[in-house]
């Protein structure tokens, strides 16, 4: 089997943020930059395929900045047999659309049998890079999913809904995204890392993925931050004091008679 | 912009709540810049939640139904919404941030070559623009996004935050059916089964009231206290991380950054310390409680009502004077 796995960096969730004076992006100075956590899902779900069947062949790629090398490199140490970074000016300020097809630029003349992606790149949390790129390349797509399991060409994969899991079918090729459950990532063995430095990183600009500049970056996309905010700051708490029987009905009296919310 | 189409998700001919919320937005936005609002039904046999739709002060109910359609197919819902979304010719299409609406609205928005703002808390029409606002990294900053282009726009709403449409008198006159040939095999995926889970117990992201727990639950057992809470205000059960990876709940429960982003009315956390990933999920619940021991535990800079206390000794206390009000 092919797989290519989809993974973004992002700031560690437990990053302080602070906003750039433009007041519309992030002061990256101190920000720690990881693996968006669900791609590692994705990714750990593509080696567990390769620990199955030692012929299969995993490649990650990536759009992104120069440091998202790092990303890359983590991958490779865990066990990813390739690793392209889609870097260029060009591709800076691309949203969710402009993303997906740079990633399906990407693919042209790959073959592949799954493409793996994760549910939502974290802080931005918008869930669409996956599913634009199944539509525009015409293929089914399970999102969120919790389970894969993939015999012959056939896919049976389980994706968390409300209350419930969808227990979805389709054929190989696919794209599937990952949701937490799915495994446990594994961490980089020592002989991983070692192997992974020596690994070639590939790089694609523009120009080698055939895309001309207007229709990648802030020019190619139609979706624009115009501001980041801090959100309102909610009013202060007010402690509820008094032996544990008090405290109990004092807090059903506010809730009823303050807050309105019973 | 001229005409607004809502998405109207529905579960085994059942209207979602949240599906009502978007419909309510929409009227209001309608309202406000005399736009037309037409919704959107897709499945099978949806006569009884058609007639439910006519209830509403809509200008127009599109039906797709196809056996095919029973269950949920993104690309068969894609198509189907693709279709109407030509009829109705809308420049704006809303979906609830659903797991369904999620879904979908992200494949129909490539179909349509057109900009999606995932998860918002508001938007607003700014001439021929969408304005959205969205919260990111983890809640602490909220995103003012634009759309541009020539639409249709599309947006997917957060359950629980806007207010819920309101029925008014029956119109059948309202409702047009969409002719559309999908069979099975023509779909590229389909769900073949729903497998709900253990009980059928309200599921945190669409409950009004969450009652969580966390590591100070120290095992499955002590969850029963919260359980009761739950019945007892007519809630869901919600949990951290850490004890849905200590195996004591499933993370069907989990609220947070890797678990659900909810907004209920109500948020009770019992024995949460308020992490920065578990904030990212419940910070925009309208009002929170929080009941922790340690008096410096996080948790307490986003409560609206802190109790510092054991846990244990309050919940089982607090159920009883729910039960007390509600007998009254
Ligand atoms: C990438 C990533 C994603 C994550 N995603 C999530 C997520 O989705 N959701 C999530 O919740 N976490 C998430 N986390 C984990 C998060 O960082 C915290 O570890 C977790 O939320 C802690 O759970 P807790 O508050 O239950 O436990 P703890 O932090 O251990 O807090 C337990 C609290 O209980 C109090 N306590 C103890 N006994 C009692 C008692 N008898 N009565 C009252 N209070 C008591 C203590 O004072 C303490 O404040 C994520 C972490 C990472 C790195
Ligand atoms: N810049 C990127 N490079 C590689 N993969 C990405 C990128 N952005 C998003 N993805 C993939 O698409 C998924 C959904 O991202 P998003 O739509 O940004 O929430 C992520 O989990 C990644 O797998």
């Amino acid at each position: 089997m092919k797989i290519i796995v989809f993974i973004k960096q992002v700031p560690d969730t437990a990053t302080k943020i602070v906003l750039a004076p433009d007041g519309k992006s992030l002061d990256e100075t101190n920000v720690n930059f990881v693996i968006n956590p669900y791609d590692e899902f994705a990714l750990e779900e593509a080696l567990q395929i390769k620990d199955r069947d030692p012929l299969t062949q995993v490649t990650v790629i990536s759009l992104g900045v120069e440091r998202a090398q790092n990303a890359l490199r983590s991958a490779l140490a865990m066990g990813a047999d390739g690793a392209v970074l889609l870097k260029d000016e060009a591709l800076l300020g691309s949203d969710a659309g402009a993303t997906a097809r740079v990633l399906v630029a990407a693919l042209k003349d790959v073959s592949f049998d799954l493409l793996l992606f994760g549910k939502q790149g974290v802080g931005l949390d918008q869930g669409q890079v996956d599913i634009r790129v199944a539509e525009a390349l015409g293929l089914p797509h399970a999102g969120v999913v919790v389970k894969l399991e993939i015999d012959g060409g056939r896919a049976v994969a389980e994706r968390e809904i409300e209350g419930a899991h969808e227990i979805m079918n389709f054929a190989l090729p696919a794209v599937v995204t990952a949701q937490k459950g799915l495994n446990e990532p594994r961490y980089a063995s020592l002989k991983g890392i070692m192997a992974a430095k020596k690994k070639p990183i590939e790089i694609r600009d523009c120009a080698a993925l055939g895309l001309r500049a207007d229709q990648v970056g802030e020019s190619g996309s139609l979706t624009r931050i115009k501001k980041l905010s801090l959100p309102p700051a909610r009013k202060e708490g007010h402690k509820i004091e008094g032996d544990p029987a008090s405290q109990a009905k004092e807090l059903i009296r506010l809730l009823r008679e303050e807050a309105k919310a019973l | 912009m001229k005409r607004i189409l809502v998405f109207v998700e529905q579960r085994d001919g059942q209207i979602k709540k949240a599906a009502l919320e978007t419909l309510g937005e929409a009227q209001r936005l309608g309202e406000v810049h005399g736009l037309a609002v037409h919704t959107a039904l897709v499945g099978a046999a949806l006569d009884a939640a058609a007639e439910e739709l006519s209830t509403h002060k809509i200008d127009r109910l599109w039906l797709a139904e196809a056996p095919a359609l029973r269950l949920y197919s993104p690309d068969g819902y894609t198509t189907a919404l693709q279709h109407i979304a030509q009829e109705s010719g809308a420049d704006l299409i809303l979906f609830s941030a659903t797991s369904m609406g999620r879904d979908l609205s992200a494949r129909l928005a490539e179909r349509l070559q057109a900009p999606l703002a995932s998860d918002c808390v508001a938007i607003r029409i700014e001439g021929k623009r969408l304005e959205a606002e969205r919260p990111v990294y983890s809640g602490k900053v909220l995103a003012t996004l634009e759309l541009m282009g020539d639409g249709p726009y599309l947006a997917s709403l957060r359950p629980n935050v806007f207010a819920a449409a309101a029925a008014d008198t029956v119109d059948p006159s309202r409702i047009a059916r969409v002719d559309l040939q999908v069979n099975e095999t023509d779909l590229l995926c389909r769900t073949a089964e729903v497998k709900s889970a253990a009980g059928t117990h309200l599921d945190v992201a669409e409950a009004e009231i969450v009652v969580s727990g966390g590591r100070a639950m120290k095992g499955p057992e002590n969850f029963a206290i919260l359980q009761e809470l739950v019945e007892a205000l007519g809630g869901a059960l919600g949990a951290s991380r850490a004890a849905v990876d200590a195996g004591w709940i499933d993370h069907q429960h989990q609220v947070g950054q890797t678990g659900k982003t909810i907004s209920p009315n109500l948020y009770i956390a019992c024995g949460i310390s308020g992490a920065i990933q578990h904030l990212a999920g419940m910070s925009s619940s309208k009002i929170i409680v929080a009941i922790n021991k340690d008096p410096d535990a996080p948790i307490f800079q986003v409560a609206d009502y802190a109790i510092v206390g054991d846990l244990f000794k309050i919940v089982p206390l607090i159920t009883q004077e729910v039960r007390r009000m509600k007998g009254a």
